[in-house]
């Protein structure tokens, strides 16, 4: 198959911002910046292998303290419950609340380790030149990006009880440490997804006998 | 497909965000859109009246913020006794607990993100929408697209719900009017983003400026 046609094929650079299609000469000649919204011009994301490579670290080391300390504890009639994320799963499953419990787990549990690996996989498959599925990888990429900041729900839910709950002597909830370190690997994996540059996937397509 | 590489920037060809391959902008009608042919990510939306629609949402969704900032969002009672919290009251108790990184995260995912959006969309469409061009609009474009990602307000909501059903095992809670209110505006920012089409915002504002 013959090399596909694309911005960088032909000289050019897509504003990442509004999407206009400038010329490389345009760039050298008068400005690095997009000529209709001003943003910063790249051919493609800068340093993004690296980048991602080294905030999935950061984000894997940070999410064993983010499960093995307490996100939050509940003092009712002297009687204290502290849960770490995993915890708060298991209590609402105890409960009854079959279908709350399971959107936690999965918002909680599942997505991190999902986007963690699924990233990975990403960034070692360009690394490694794989030329197979190239379209479904571009799939998990969209899809890890979409369901990346879902995690927040356990943040914003111990937001909510922290905030609400304060009637002294009968009932208090206060956060734990671990919250600190789920929100961060949260946000790291925000960070991650959106430094890996999804076009790498098909850089090399067309550049030799591949499908 | 023939492409005439000799141009400075063109708006007959875009390339695709996640892809880079090169499509000629089509021709779609009102309510269609187009999707790159090599990896499915979507290129073209066109929508009727985009501007105008997208304002109307914008505003309806500040006066929902608004509201949701007024009242309760949850009531919690216990033994005679109550307590009530509002829409930035998790973030402050992040702060006054020590965890000041939570504070801000959720201080920004849930009260500055999701009405700086609103303003910024506001401020870029009403004037616009009087024929007058707005005051940096590339400056406001580009934060819209910072900014979209920090915005969790939709997201805030499903933590409220498992909140609720976590105290409900040991306590009465009542949902309060600032939870619909905010519901509202969450639906009125998703509506502003979903009728926004940016390439009609760039050939209207070419047009308001010649
Ligand atoms: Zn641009
Ligand atoms: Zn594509």
């Amino acid at each position: 198959m013959t090399a596909p046609v694309t911005a960088q094929s032909i000289g050019a650079i897509s504003c990442h911002v509004c999407g206009l299609l400038v010329s490389k000469r345009f760039i050298a000649e008068h400005r690095a910046d997009c000529p209709r919204c001003d943003a910063a011009l790249h051919s493609r994301k800068i340093n993004s292998l690296n980048r991602t490579w080294a905030l999935l670290i950061a984000a894997a080391i940070l999410y064993i303290p983010a499960n093995v300390y307490p996100v939050l504890t509940l003092i009712s009639f002297g009687r204290s419950t502290t849960n770490t994320i995993m915890g708060g799963v298991i209590e609402l499953a105890q409960s009854g609340q079959a279908v709350i419990a399971v959107i936690v787990f999965v918002a909680s549990v599942f997505v991190p380790i999902f986007k963690i690996a699924a990233l990975l996989f990403l960034v070692v498959s360009v690394q490694l030149g794989l030329k197979v599925q190239r379209r479904k990888r571009a799939l998990l990429y969209r899809f890890t990006e979409f369901i990346g900041r879902w995690s927040m729900i356990d943040i914003f839910m111990i937001s909510i009880l922290i905030g609400l709950v304060k009637l002294q002597a009968l009932a208090t909830v206060t956060a734990g440490p671990g919250a600190i370190a789920f929100a961060a690997v949260v946000i790291i994996t925000m960070f991650a997804a959106m430094s890996f540059d999804p076009r790498l996937i098909w850089d090399d397509e067309g550049n030799d006998n591949d499908g | 497909m023939e492409i005439n590489k000799d141009f400075s920037y063109t708006e007959a060809f875009i390339a695709c965000p996640e892809c880079d391959l090169i499509h000629s902008t089509p021709k779609i009608r009102e309510g269609e859109q187009g999707r790159c042919i090599r990896c499915g990510a979507l290129l073209f939306v066109r929508h009727k009246n985009s501007l105008n629609r997208s304002l109307a949402f914008a505003l309806t969704g500040l006066m929902f913020f608004i509201l949701a900032n007024l009242f309760p969002l949850l009531t919690f009672q216990m033994e005679g006794q109550s307590e009530s919290n509002r829409l930035i009251d998790g973030a402050i108790a992040f702060w006054n607990a020590g965890y000041w990184e939570l504070g801000i995260v959720v201080f920004i995912s849930s009260v500055v993100a999701p009405l700086a959006v609103l303003l910024v969309l506001i401020t870029l469409l009403l004037p616009m929408q009087l024929g007058r061009s707005p005051f940096s609009p590339q400056f406001q474009v580009r934060l819209l697209s910072h900014l979209k990602p920090w915005a969790m307000s939709e997201i805030f909501i499903l933590g409220i719900i498992v909140a609720f059903v976590k105290l409900q095992d040991f306590a009465d809670v009542s949902v309060g009017l600032s939870l619909v209110a905010f519901v509202l505006m969450v639906a009125a920012t998703v509506m502003a983003y979903l009728t926004l089409d940016e390439g009609a915002l760039w050939s209207r504002l070419k047009e308001i400026r010649a």
